[in-house]
């Protein structure tokens, strides 16, 4: 049969495929990748990658290829509502902006005339925080953060006090030279598109991949050898690692001699200067010279520091760094066979992973022809390049134990000397910078007055911690204080907990953005709905006020009393900052920016322009001109007109009035329309000469200037030894003027240790280790983030329901069959949830999708969808406190360090359940939906 | 019956690397986006906001392998789409025509003005790779982009599908199977690619690139110790600091 030939497409087609191409950047994650959107007719057709971007160079994933359901998801909100039934109940009033702000208005002036504190500003998965901190700086209140604190901070406060910068938004691996790549619990999704493609090219070179994670999927699917890990022990392991390759002098000692702190002296007499480094008059840490025997200034010209020196002075004697690390690490509770059992990786095989490392970072090191010269002066012919590279994410960050692994992470990287170096790990601008390049935080709180300072920041000592005058915490979160003196990005999962049970204080008004704190973004789901719904004696909420701002009908909505609907990302203005969170590569400074692609069809703004707005309705000295008008007319406006500090804005192309200055210049009245032009981004690249050895590096301290990212060139060492922490352990020890209470004592000095340590997940030594002996962890799938996929009515058909998976151990000794349901119960609470098995899972670990549960009502869906019957949280499993220990204490389930959230601390015990539930359990009544249902059927095509 | 061509001018594929496929499904929303929006009608969703049922062209399979040697379970990637087989069974089981594969370029398409929506053809098809569209009543499957690999509009790097111009790891590859000296057969030849089911005789264009061996880590090596305890090792210390 051919008659029907003629009706057939064309030998060569080629149809139209948009009016127009409009380059923004991504939002369907964190990753902000450049997007070319196809307009047909004025509307949104099709979304792919922009091949010019740095970020993602043309590929895109699932989520970015599916931004146009989220674009035009019926979960958007459509106008400002007010709450009109009782919290939770989804009971809104729409009204105008107008009347929205005015009642914001009205109850925040009252706060910054009589005491800022009252209001708890916490921003979620902003990607504004340098605006956002801003604007609560202005206000005048101590209590901001963004997400980082049940996120990774341990991740990005150890990198950063350890070498400067971390992984992710600080730095890649040297994807094109890398020999052999390691990756330590990885959510599949963090850092999404650049990891794919780094793999991609690593494999097409040859290289090997090492996965270490509880769990063979994503990434670790592909790994060359996967190392099934127990959950909280990849510390232990790393440090196993470290043992084989120092007893074997398998390290770099020029590099560890050079560019780290390994030859600076620790003081070793008793008293208040014990474990602090040598320094000279001016604080310059001092080393001792191998050939002169001088005792010296890290950065004197022609130094040789001696990494096994021993200085007496004043009959106190001090010994290198490097040999108190030769000291610990060589003993044998490192050795392989002594952490094996616990880890749950055989001795041998991690010899062998030691070997292998070494075999590659030493027999098969890279060296490029290209002179550079160092800090002190000293020109290298050539760069030398150890070929092993490193990533890790939440997996080993989010544990009690967390800012200890990730530092033994670095310690591993910058002991092989492959940071920095070509084939290693590479910081991506504006890292690298030192702990001093940072601020410290801020909590100077004064009616009618913008804060001190930042809030934010990297504590030098307990002089640096947020406390008030009596001692008791300056933050609602307890943020930098005694229970986690570095916590650098708060502890947003603390906040509902803490106002709601006034300790340290009761606060007047929680001022949220993007974060669904009533569902997956909180431990202790239920509790802290209760929390927000919970009424005083008198009949009034506990937290008096509840503002939140989204552009999705979340599960959080229902619980605010006034909500400001956001835009979705194709309808708004971001820049996407060197002050904030920076998508810069090894190579170069980029930036970017959204624009309005289209406008929005409903009364909803941009967030950031709200605030623009509210700023100047609260006088915030900031955001209004001389005369009290407002000063910007929105979020555009300030991007294109602030100035951090002269010269200095939130973009760093395009500056000055003709738009042809880098990185310094005046404000460029036409900067957004540059960028437009440009295809959404700016870039700059760095000169051959500056591109490695960054912390040290003459050439790139200079363009690091010239650009504006640092003041002044800036070289440090590299902190094996990170003396902070040994001030917070002295203060433990009784002293200085700042003590810590006594109950925390010991718990500062066992965990504050300044080399890297590993001690048990703390929840795992609470609770009876027969009573609840698996380990339960979450993943981010790659194709949805958080929860924001879950209206994606693409995405959700690849996961609309999360069972638990189950490793064969427990799946037999259950007698688990296909279709079965168990219950799961932790210390402190009970699901009951369908299981699936998987063999390519840790023997004692279960685990499942993260955020794919949903609470019906929510997010437009159905009643009956398959992410409310089917799917489910874990955290309902999760406290935000630590099992009770009798003392009347709120021991928070974090990181004592950094108060990072310990998800993955987790225990559980599993039964099969012998009467499935009808759907998952805990099941919570229906939520009315403030913007209706979705519609029944799409076939979504625009322009015909 | 629909005959098929005794040959093609050029086989026309797709190159799938196993080895590398992180199974992240962003060639699944590519594929539904560009699809949706043009050759024939739209991929439908019925009850899109409840227990949804949509149509895909390219859908990622996740698979768990036991392998012999008794090592660790490995997880594979496997995504599926059609193979634009030489010799296609839902072409010729078509009872009006509409489905056809092309001459020029081996593409396997259903011109959707002639399907009734019988569904022969996804019965047929031994890989699953038809879906009915439940909204359309029309049988859709992969074109191979046809409307972009020629398309003058697009700039000449985009005219390749678009699951292989979206994939983030680089696992998906196109060009001329026909062709030994295509890129894409090369790869073929030097990574042992395969076909799917080759029992089946359907001679499948597509070629799969097995994943590599794993976890063959030899763990009979370990390091030499420079020395058994610190003592020891500060004395090798000091030598080694002399050397450099």
């Amino acid at each position: 049969m051919g008659a029907t030939a003629g009706t057939r497409i064309g030998a060569r087609p080629s149809p139209d495929v948009s009016d127009e191409v409009r380059q923004t950047t991504c939002y369907m994650c964190a990753c902000r990748c450049g997007i070319n959107v196809h307009m047909k007719d004025g509307k949104v057709a099709y979304i792919e990658g922009n091949r010019d971007h740095p970020v993602n160079k043309g590929v895109l994933c699932a989520k970015g290829s599916s931004g146009i359901m989220q674009h035009n998801a019926p979960s958007r909100l459509r106008a400002p509502l007010k709450r009109v039934g009782p919290r939770g109940s989804g009971e809104f009033e729409e009204i105008s902006w107008d009347e929205a702000l005015e009642i914001a208005t009205s109850w925040l002036k009252p706060i910054r005339e009589t005491n800022p504190e009252k209001l708890a500003f916490f921003t979620g998965r902003d990607q504004s925080q340098s605006f956002t901190s801003f604007w609560a700086q202005n206000f005048g209140t101590p209590n901001y953060a963004a997400h980082g604190g049940f996120c990774s901070v341990n991740m990005a406060a150890a990198g950063i006090y350890t070498m400067g910068g971390a992984f992710w938004e600080f730095g890649q691996p040297d994807w094109d030279r890398a020999k052999l790549f390691m990756i330590f619990g990885v959510a599949e999704d963090h850092d999404s598109n650049p990891i794919k493609m780094g793999i991609g090219r690593l494999k097409a070179n040859g290289g090997k991949i090492i996965g270490v994670n509880p769990i063979r999927s994503g990434y670790n699917a592909v790994a060359d050898e996967w190392v099934g890990i127990t959950p909280g022990t990849d510390g232990l392991f790393i440090l196993a690692l470290i043992h084989e390759l120092m007893k074997a002098g398998k390290i770099d000692l020029d590099y560890l001699s050079r560019y780290t702190n390994a030859p600076a002296f620790i003081n070793e007499s008793e008293g208040p200067e014990k474990g602090l480094l040598l320094r000279d008059e001016d604080g310059k840490v001092l080393v001792m010279d191998r050939k002169s025997k001088d005792l010296v200034p890290f950065d004197t010209k022609g130094v040789r520091p001696d990494l096994n020196a021993t200085h007496e002075r004043d009959g106190v004697t001090h010994r290198t760094v490097f040999h108190s690390m030769a000291t610990r690490y060589l003993d044998p509770q490192y050795a392989p066979e002594a952490v094996a059992d616990q880890c749950g990786v055989s001795a041998d095989r991690i010899k062998a992973i030691a070997a292998l490392i070494a075999k590659t970072a030493f027999d098969e090191a890279i060296e490029l022809d290209q002179p550079w010269t160092d800090f002190r002066g000293e020109t290298h012919d050539k760069m030398i390049g150890r070929p092993v590279t490193f990533h890790s994410m939440r997996g080993i960050s989010a544990h009690s134990n967390g800012f200890q692994t990730c530092r033994a992470l670095h310690v591993l990287q910058i002991l092989l000397g492959s940071v920095e170096v070509p084939g290693g790990f590479r910081f991506k601008p504006p890292y690298p910078k030192p702990v001093e390049a940072h601020p410290a935080p801020h909590c100077g709180v004064k009616p009618m007055s913008p804060l001190d300072g930042p809030h934010l920041g990297f504590v030098r000592g307990p002089e640096g911690l947020a406390l008030k005058e009596d001692g008791s915490p300056a933050r609602i979160d307890k943020a930098f204080t005694w229970e986690n003196p570095m916590s650098a990005h708060g502890l947003m999962h603390m906040v509902i907990a803490n106002a709601h049970a006034g300790d340290p204080y009761k606060i007047d008004t929680l001022f949220m953005y993007m974060a669904n704190m009533a569902w997956n973004s909180t431990m202790n789901t239920k509790g802290t709905i209760e929390m927000l719904t919970d009424k005083d004696e008198n009949g009034d909420y506990v937290i008096p006020h509840f503002i939140y701002s989204d552009a999705y009908s979340s599960e959080t909505v229902a619980y605010a009393d006034l909500v400001l609907p956001d835009t979705t990302y194709l309808e708004r203005h971001d820049c996407i900052s060197l002050l904030d969170r920076p998508i810069c590569e090894a190579d170069g400074a980029a930036d970017a920016i959204r624009w309005p692609v289209v406008e929005p069809d409903r009364d909803v703004r941009g967030f950031q322009s709200v605030l623009c707005e509210l700023g100047a309705r609260l006088d915030l000295p900031a955001f209004v001109n001389e005369d009290g008008s407002q000063k910007w007319a929105d979020y555009a406006d300030y991007i294109q007109t602030h100035q951090r500090k002269p010269g200095i804005g939130p973009l760093a192309g395009f500056r000055g009035e003709d738009g042809d200055q880098n990185g310094r210049g005046a404000p460029n009245p036409n900067q957004l329309d540059a960028y437009i032009e440009n295809g959404g981004f700016w870039v700059n690249h760095i000169e051959e000469e500056a591109q490695y050895f960054k912390p040290w590096n003459k050439a790139y301290q200079d363009w690091a200037v010239e650009i504006g990212i640092l003041d002044t060139p800036m070289p440090y060492l590299f902190q094996l030894y990170v003396e902070p922490m040994r001030k917070f352990q002295l203060a433990a020890e009784g002293h200085g003027d700042r003590q810590p209470p006594d109950h925390l004592r010991q718990r500062i000095k066992d965990t504050m240790d300044p080399l890297p340590i590993w001690y048990a997940p703390f929840e795992g030594t609470l609770v009876d280790e027969e009573e609840f002996p698996v380990h339960a962890l979450t993943q981010r799938p790659m194709a949805m983030y958080h929860s924001w996929g879950t209206q994606n009515a693409w995405l959700r058909q690849i996961h609309g329901r999360n069972p638990l998976y189950v490793p064969t151990k427990i799946w037999e000794a259950n007698g688990f069959k296909d279709g079965d349901w168990a219950k799961v119960t932790s210390h402190h609470g009970e699901i009951t949830v369908p299981v699936a098995h998987m063999a390519a899972l840790n023997d004692n670990t279960v685990w499942t999708w993260n955020a794919i549960g949903k609470r019906k009502g929510a997010w437009a869906l159905k009643e009956d969808a398959p992410e409310a019957t089917k799917g489910f949280l874990l955290n309902h499993l999760i406290h935000e406190l630590l099992p009770s220990r009798g003392d009347g204490m709120r021991w928070a389930n974090s990181d004592p360090i950094t108060g990072q959230a310990s998800w993955f601390d987790l225990k559980v015990r599993i039964e099969k359940s012998e009467a499935p539930p009808d759907e998952s359990q805990p099941a919570f009544p229906p939520i009315k939906s403030p913007v209706g249902q979705g519609p029944e059927d799409l076939a979504w095509e625009v322009g015909k | 019956m629909t005959t098929l061509p005794t040959q093609t001018d050029k086989k026309l594929g797709l190159v799938i690397d196993l080895d590398t496929c992180v199974g992240c499904h962003g060639c699944v929303t590519s594929c539904k986006g560009w699809n949706t929006q043009n050759y024939g009608v739209p991929l439908s969703d019925k009850d899109a906001y409840g227990d949804p049922s949509g149509t895909f062209l390219n859908r990622v399979h996740s698979y768990e392998v036991q392998p012999d040697t008794g090592g660790a379970a490995q997880t594979i990637h496997f995504p599926r789409s059609c193979l634009h087989c030489e010799d296609a069974p839902c072409v010729t089981v078509c009872p009006t025509g509409a489905s056809y594969k092309r001459e020029e370029d081996g593409i396997v398409l259903v011109n959707e003005n002639d399907c009734m929506g019988c569904g022969l053809c996804a019965w047929a098809c031994p890989y699953g790779a038809r879906e009915l569209d439940a909204l359309a009543g029309v049988m859709k499957k992969c074109t191979l982009c046809v409307d972009r690999i020629y398309n003058e509009n697009l700039p000449e790097e985009d005219r390749i599908p678009a699951c292989v111009r979206t994939c983030p790891a680089g696992a998906r590859h196109f060009g001329d199977l026909g062709d030994p000296n295509s890129d894409v057969s090369k790869l073929v030849a030097e990574r042992g690619g395969m076909d799917l089911m080759p029992e089946l005789g359907t001679k499948p264009v597509n070629k799969y690139l097995p994943p590599r061996p794993k976890d063959t880590l030899d763990c009979s090596q370990s390091l030499e110790p420079v020395a058994t305890e610190a003592k020891g090792f500060l004395g090798w210390l000091d030598k080694a600091l002399e050397k450099l």
